[in-house]
């Protein structure tokens, strides 16, 4: 079922209440030729390149709760592709390129907004260090203008940018092409255009083993929903990547689960129009099209697989919020919340093979993956699909840290939303 | 916040401390090969249980300690002092779970 002006107006007339579901909800099959673990965008994104761009249709995504109730539901939305090293610029700005049409392929509104990224400079070595970023971009292609402060304020009108605060904004890089998505509407889109290409989506079915013949390649999968006999696996659990692999005997690996938060105030009218990041003070913040201001603060410092962080993080996050917007200070703020994320120590992200034959691994996508939801479903189906990492994503092995060829992010952007 | 045990001042709010990550990870002799340093460098058991972490009291007394902690409830099970043996953590699960079933 195609949505259209025509399907939009006639479900009107009966209050909305007859539209069919969106996917399919099917018993599991014995055996699939792919089955990709975890029902996050990313899991999702892979399943329906597979069967759009790759032919592969008869795939399973295995979701252990539903779908989009991972980090794909609990984040900020941050779309932006101004990372500072050549093989990030592409990888990142690949998603982007495939967000400006997202839509328009799935049939399906993901309300990509972009309504560009405004990244505060603090002082005189974020304003040096941002116009070094700000080449880098330019030089890959990637679109970045410097602001000076009232350059800033015009754009982001109520940004304080007095000189008396404790972190004076020096400028700031804006992405014009950067934004924000609506998460659930990334996932359920997916799974949408996915399950009308005959890829089936199984919710409630955690994966509790992984089968390996004697030659070690993976054979299949022990659910909560039964066996799944299969000779392709991609495994894209975000936060509970470690606990996935392991089962494949793959026990250590270069990633840390910790929590991650956000909260969203009470709706307010119109207010901040373009999204507004300081890595410096470590605040984000957004308005959301139902008029709550989205806000994301920092991870806890330990490993943690609770969904839950403590509160001195958001408060921290809080407190630099209101320097930048001092007249926010009497907004209430509604909920919060914390997701897992897999972190790695040079805060890039894992695409590619692994050791076991079949097994195929999209992860440490940490803090900053929602970006990243179509172009790393894209790059993990057309690395399942050939059996070898896909250019783009070839530089994201997870052989790189015995190379010593670490991609790191970690020190060039120091927050990766 | 976590409420962190130092095995010398007892317990005092997470504000004081730095988590230093995984315990016991065990260096390497300088000339061994790459992959022996990248699994100490950088690879972690991450689990999703009870793990054995490092941590510093930075605002207290300075010292570093050891702790098994489980990573679904947050809940320290017992702190212990730098060069005291690792403890069995499987066992220690099971003793949790019997206790736990009384
Ligand atoms: C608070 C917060 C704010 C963030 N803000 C941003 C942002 O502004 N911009 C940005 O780009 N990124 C952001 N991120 C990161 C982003 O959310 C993630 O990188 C991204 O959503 C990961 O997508 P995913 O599909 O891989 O993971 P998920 O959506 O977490 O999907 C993984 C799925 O795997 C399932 N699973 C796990 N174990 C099993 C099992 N054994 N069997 C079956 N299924 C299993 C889980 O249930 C889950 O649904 C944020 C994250 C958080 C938590
Ligand atoms: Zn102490």
């Amino acid at each position: 079922m195609r949505f259209s002006f025509l399907s939009l107006l006639r479900n009107a007339f009966s209050a909305h209440r007859d539209w069919p579901e969106q996917w399919r909800s099917p018993e599991p099959k014995p055996a699939y030729d792919v089955v990709i673990v975890g029902g996050g965008g990313h899991g999702l994104a892979a399943a329906y390149f597979l069967a759009a761009e790759f032919g592969i249709r008869n795939v399973a995504v295995v979701e252990r709760g539903w779908i989009g109730g991972g980090n794909s539901g609990r984040n900020t939305t941050i779309v932006r592709s101004n990372y500072l090293l050549e093989d990030s610029e592409a990888l990142y700005d690949h998603s982007l390129k495939i967000w400006e049409n997202l839509s328009q392929t799935l049939n399906y509104n993901v309300m990509f907004s972009p309504r560009g990224i405004l990244m505060l400079a603090h002082g005189h070595h974020d304003v040096q260090s941002f116009t070094r970023h700000l080449h880098a971009n330019r030089l890959a292609g990637i679109d970045s203008e410097w602001l000076s402060p009232e350059e800033a304020r015009a754009f982001c009108p109520g940004l304080n940018i007095s000189k008396d605060i404790r972190y004076p904004i020096g400028g700031a890089t804006l992405q014009r092409r950067g934004g924000v998505a609506r998460h659930d509407a990334v996932v359920w889109g997916f799974a949408r255009a996915a399950s009308a290409l005959g890829v089936d989506i199984l919710q409630n079915c955690e994966v509790t083993g992984i089968r390996r013949g004697p030659d070690g390649a993976v054979t299949g999968l022990d659910t909560t929903r039964g066996a799944i006999a299969t000779r392709k696996i991609g495994v894209s659990a975000a936060g509970h990547t470690s606990v996935v692999l392991e089962m494949a005997g793959l026990g250590r690996l270069p990633l840390e689960s910790t929590p991650l938060q956000a909260l969203v105030s009470e709706p307010l009218k119109p207010l901040i129009s373009c999204v507004v990041m300081s890595n410096t003070i470590h605040a984000y913040i957004s308005q959301s099209d139902k008029g709550d201001l989205v806000i994301g603060a920092g991870t806890d410092q330990y490993v943690s697989y609770s969904q839950t962080g403590g509160l001195q993080i958001t408060a921290h996050t809080l407190d630099a919020i209101c320097e930048l917007f001092p007249h926010l200070r009497r907004v209430r703020m509604m909920r919060n919340w914390g997701g897992i994320v897999d972190n790695t120590v040079d805060r890039s992200p894992i695409l590619g093979p692994t050791p076991v034959p079949g097994l195929f691994v999209n992860c440490g996508w940490g803090t900053g993956g929602f970006k990243a939801t179509p172009g790393a479903g894209h790059l993990l189906a057309a690395t399942i699909a050939r059996g070898e990492a896909h250019p783009i994503a070839a530089p994201f092995g997870l052989d790189r840290f015995a190379r010593g060829r670490l991609i790191d992010e970690a020190a060039a952007a120091a927050v990766a939303h | 916040m976590l409420l962190v045990p130092c095995p010398w001042c007892g317990p005092r709010p997470e504000l004081e401390f730095v988590a230093a990550g995984e315990a016991h990870v065990a260096r390497p002799s300088p000339d061994a090969d790459p992959t022996a340093l990248a699994e100490a460098l950088y690879f972690r058991a991450n689990t999703k249980g009870l793990i054995a972490e490092r941590w510093r009291h930075l605002h207290g007394c300075g010292r570093f300690f050891n702790a098994v902690r489980h990573t679904v409830t947050d809940k320290f099970v017992m702190s212990y002092r730098p060069g005291d043996p690792a403890p069995d953590l499987a066992r220690l699960a099971e003793t949790l779970a019997a206790e736990a079933a009384l």
